[in-house]
C-alpha cells in the first residue's frame, strides 16, 4: 500500500525524475523486507528491529517526496518514540520470549490467511480507486519559497483549518493515556511512599532489627555469621538474635547447650563466650544432625 | 556587524554546491570529529585531572596530547569478545547504530557564514533543510537503538538493566529536549539551523529564553548519559552497564559515540541559544568578525565551554539515583518547560496585538493577581524536628550516648599537674589527646 502510495508522481502531476525512482526501487524492497521479516521472524524483538527498518524507510521515502518534515517526524515519533517503548516492554519480558508454534485455536491460521488475503485485496483495491479517480495535484502554492517550505503549510493546515479535529484527537490521545495511568495506580495512589528516613528508622526498630548485617564496632562477638547466636552481657543468648528461619540456631537445640555451658562455668558472669557451640557440638552431634537431616527432608517433601 | 540574510538563503547557497566540494565537506566533518573526539578524551583526563588534584596524562606527546591516540590503537588490537549467549546480529549491530547518527547529525550545523572554497560560494555547512533541529532529534532518537539493542544482545542481566535504564531515560528526556527546542523555534519562525543563527544576529536567544537554555542544557546532558546522569552505565551498579560485554573495536564506537554525541549536542546549544558562529558581544563590534573563516573560532569556542561543563559536572556531581533522574525529568523539566512555552507563545501573541504598554499592564495585573494568590496559600506546617532515628533493640550494642566517665576530683588534680609538666617538657601537639578527657 504504501509502495503504491510512494509510487504515485507528486511533483505537480509530473514524471518522477531518476533520482526519485531509485530511491523508490532501493527503498521500497528495503521496507517490503522489513515487513515480511517482521511476520516472519521468531524472536519479538528480531520482529521490532524488521519494523523498525521499514519505518526508517517510510522516512526516507517521504523526504524524498519533499516532505521532509513528514519523514523526519516519521522518524522521531514512530522509531524513536513509539517502537522504543515496544522495545522495552519486550526487553522487561525477558530475552528469550519467543513466539510459539502451537496453534491453540483450531483452523486459527486459514481463517487469518483467508481474511488477512480479503483485507489486503480490499486495500489494494481502494488506493487504487484512489490513484486512478484522483489526480496528483502536487504541491501546489503552499510549497514554495513564498510560503516558505512544508512545515509552514503543514503549519497553517492543522492549526487554522482543521483545528478542532486536531484538538479532539490530541484529547483522545490524552484520555487514553490518563486511562491506562488510573488504571495503573487506582488503589494506591493514597499509599503514602516511605521516605528514606522512616525506611532506615523501620529497619532499626521493625521485625528485622534484630539480624543486622555485620556487628558494629564496640560489639563483642566471635562471629559474624546469622547462625550464630548474640550473647548478652551475662553471657546468655539474646533471644533476638536467634532466627527462626536458619536451621543451625533452633532455639530448642540452643537451650541444651546453654544448659551445658552454664553447668560447666560456675556462677554468671564467667562464661567463655566460645563454649557456645551453636547446635554442633559434640555433646549432641549426632543427634542433632540427624534431627536436622531428617527435618529438611521432611521440610522438602513440604514445599513440594 | 553584517547584513542578515535572508531566510532560506543559505538553503539556496548550499543547494549548487558541486559533488566534490559536498565529498570534501563530509570528509572534514569526519576527520574533524575523529580528531574531536581524541582530543575530547585528553582532554577530559587532564580536565578530571586537575581537579583532583594530579596531572592526568602528560607522557605521550606534547601535554600528553597522543594520549588517547595510543589507547585508541591499543583498542583496536585488542580481542574481540562475543558471549556465548549474544544474538550475533544484533551484537554486531548496535554499536553501528550508536555511532552512525552521532555523526550523521553534523551534516546541518553551521559552522559558518558565506565563505569561498577553490573559488566556489558555500556556507561551512554541509546540508541545510528546513527542519535541521528535528534531523538532530532524529539522530539521537535511533542512537538511543545502539544502546538499547547493545544491552539486550549481550545476553547478559548487567547490560540488559543498563538498556532498559537508557531506553526510559532517553525517551523521557528527548521530551524535554524537544520542548526546550519548541520556544526557539517559535522565536526563529524556522526549523532551519542556519535560519536560527540568522535570527540571533540582534540577540542570542540564552537571554531571551534562559528558561528553554536551562532545561536544554540539563536534559542535554541526560540525553549522552553523562554524569551526574551517566545511569545507563553506572560503573559502581552496573559493572560497566550496556557495554559490559563488549571488546576491542566495538566497545570503541560505543566510545567514539558517547564523544561524538557530546559534541553535536553542544554545538547544537550552541547554535540554538549562543548565536552559533557569531562572535560573542565584546568581540561583535569589532567589523569584519563574523566573517569569512573567523567564526569557525567562535563556533568552536563556544562549543569546547559546553564540553568543558560537561567535564566539570563530571568532575563534580556524584551519580544521581534512578528515581531521582526520573521525577528530575517527569516532574520538574517537563511541566516547567510546558508553562514556560506556554508563556512564550502567549507572549508571542500579544506581541502582535497588543502594544508593550498594554502588554505591561496586563502583566503587571496577572503578576499582581499571582502574589496575591500565593499570599491567600496557607503557611506549610512547620518540618518535624530532624532527630536522628533513635536505636532501641535487643541487640546488645554500646549506649549511643555512651560518654567517658569523669575522672575522680583528687585523680584529676594529679593528672592536670602531670600534664603540666609534660606540657613544659613536650612539643607540639601533645594536647591533642588529652582535649577530648576535659
Amino acid at each position: 500500500m504504501n509502495a503504491l502510495l510512494a509510487a504515485a508522481p507528486v511533483t505537480g502531476g509530473g514524471e518522477m525524475s531518476t533520482g526519485e525512482s531509485v530511491a523508490f526501487w532501493i527503498l521500497g524492497p528495503v521496507a517490503l523486507a522489513g515487513g515480511l521479516g517482521m511476520i516472519f521472524s521468531r524472536n519479538a524483538v528480531h520482529s521490532a528491529l524488521w519494523l523498525v527498518m521499514t519505518m526508517l524507510s517510510l522516512g526516507v521515502l517521504y523526504m524524498v517526496q519533499q516532505a521532509p518534515f513528514l519523514g523526519f517526524t516519521q522518524i522521531i515519533v514512530y522509531t524513536g518514540a513509539i517502537m522504543m517503548l515496544f522495545v522495552f516492554v519486550l526487553m522487561m519480558v525477558g530475552r528469550d520470549a519467543s513466539d510459539s508454534v502451537v496453534e491453540v485455536l483450531r483452523g486459527q491460521r486459514l481463517a487469518a490467511a483467508v481474511l488477512g488475503v480479503g483485507l489486503g485485496g480490499l486495500a489494494v483495491a481502494a488506493v487504487a480507486e484512489t490513484l486512478t479517480a484522483v489526480g496528483p495535484v502536487g504541491l501546489g502554492p503552499s510549497y514554495g519559497p513564498e510560503a516558505r517550505g512544508n512545515v509552514q503549510a503543514l503549519g497553517t493546515s492543522i492549526f487554522r483549518d482543521y483545528l478542532l479535529p486536531f484538538e479532539l484527537t490530541s484529547a483522545l490521545l490524552i484520555t487514553a493515556a490518563v486511562g491506562a495511568m488510573v488504571y495503573t495506580f487506582a488503589g494506591q495512589a493514597r499509599r503514602k511512599q516511605a521516605s528514606q528516613r522512616e525506611r532506615v528508622t523501620e529497619r532499626l526498630r521493625g521485625p528485622l532489627s534484630g539480624y543486622g548485617s555485620r556487628s558494629g564496632p564496640g560489639v563483642f562477638a566471635t562471629a559474624d555469621s546469622v547462625a550464630t547466636p548474640a550473647l548478652l552481657p551475662d553471657g546468655s543468648v539474646a533471644p533476638a538474635s536467634l532466627s527462626r528461619i536458619i536451621e543451625a540456631t533452633r532455639r530448642e537445640r540452643l537451650d541444651a547447650d546453654i544448659a551445658d555451658v552454664q553447668s560447666d562455668s560456675g556462677p554468671a558472669g564467667e562464661v567463655d563466650a566460645r563454649a557456645l557451640r551453636g547446635g554442633d557440638g559434640d555433646g549432641h552431634g549426632a543427634g542433632s544432625t540427624h534431627d536436622r537431616l531428617s527435618e529438611g527432608e521432611h521440610e522438602g517433601e513440604g514445599a513440594r | 556587524m553584517n547584513p542578515v540574510p535572508p531566510p532560506g538563503y543559505m538553503q539556496s547557497l548550499i543547494a549548487d554546491d558541486p559533488f566534490w566540494l559536498t565529498a570534501v565537506k563530509v570528509l572534514v566533518i569526519f576527520v574533524l570529529l575523529m580528531l574531536i573526539t581524541l582530543f575530547m578524551i585528553w582532554f577530559e583526563r587532564r580536565v578530571v585531572g586537575r581537579m583532583q588534584q594530579r596531572p592526568g596524562p602528560n607522557w605521550n606527546g606534547p601535554f600528553g596530547l597522543l594520549q588517547s591516540l595510543a589507547d585508541g590503537l591499543k583498542l583496536a588490537f585488542k580481542e574481540d569478545i562475543r558471549p556465548v549467549l549474544a544474538d550475533k546480529a544484533v551484537f554486531f549491530i548496535a554499536p553501528v547504530l550508536s555511532v552512525v547518527p552521532a555523526f550523521v547529525a553534523w551534516s546541518v550545523i553551521p559552522l559558518g557564514p558565506e565563505v569561498s572554497i577553490f573559488g566556489e560560494q558555500t556556507a561551512l555547512q554541509l546540508t541545510d533543510l528546513p527542519v535541521g533541529v528535528l534531523v538532530v532529534l532524529a539522530c539521537s532518537s535511533i542512537g538511543v537503538y545502539g544502546i538499547v539493542l547493545a544491552g539486550w544482545a549481550s545476553g547478559s542481566p548487567y547490560p540488559l538493566l543498563g538498556s532498559l535504564r537508557s531506553a526510559a531515560q532517553v525517551i523521557s528526556y528527548e521530551l524535554a529536549l524537544g520542548l526546550s527546542i519548541i520556544a526557539v523555534v517559535l522565536y526563529a519562525g524556522s526549523l532551519s539551523t542556519a535560519d536560527i543563527v540568522a535570527a540571533q544576529s540582534t540577540g542570542w536567544y540564552v537571554w531571551l529564553l534562559p528558561v528553554s537554555f536551562v532545561i536544554f542544557a540539563v536534559s542535554m546532558v541526560g540525553e549522552t548519559n553523562r554524569a551526574p546522569f551517566d545511569l545507563p552505565e553506572a560503573e559502581s551498579e552496573l559493572v560497566g552497564g550496556f557495554h559490559t560485554e563488549y571488546s576491542s573495536l566495538k566497545f570503541a564506537l560505543f566510545f567514539l559515540a558517547e564523544y561524538v554525541n557530546m559534541v553535536t549536542l553542544s554545538a547544537v546549544a550552541t547554535t540554538l541559544f549562543l548565536g552559533g558562529w557569531m562572535a560573542p558581544w565584546p568581540l561583535s563590534l569589532i567589523p569584519g568578525v563574523n566573517e569569512g573563516w573567523w567564526p569557525l573560532l567562535w563556533f568552536f569556542g563556544k562549543t569546547l565551554a559546553f564540553l568543558f561543563v560537561y567535564v566539570w559536572l563530571r568532575g563534580t556531581l556524584p551519580r544521581q539515583r534512578y528515581d531521582q533522574f526520573m521525577s528530575l525529568g517527569w516532574k520538574l523539566l517537563i511541566p516547567v518547560s510546558l508553562v514556560w512555552l506556554m508563556l512564550v507563545a502567549t507572549l508571542r501573541v500579544l506581541r502582535s496585538e497588543l502594544t508593550t504598554g498594554q502588554i505591561l499592564l496586563v502583566g503587571g495585573i496577572a503578576l499582581v493577581v499571582l502574589v496575591g494568590a500565593a499570599l491567600l496559600i496557607p503557611d506549610q506546617a512547620p518540618p518535624e524536628e530532624d532527630k536522628e532515628p533513635q536505636v532501641i533493640t535487643d541487640y546488645p550494642v554500646p549506649p549511643l550516648d555512651l560518654a567517658v566517665p569523669t575522672t575522680p576530683k583528687r585523680r584529676r588534680r594529679a593528672v592536670s599537674a602531670g600534664r603540666a609538666e609534660e606540657k613544659d617538657s613536650e612539643t607540639v601537639g601533645a594536647g591533642t589527646s588529652a582535649e577530648g578527657d576535659r
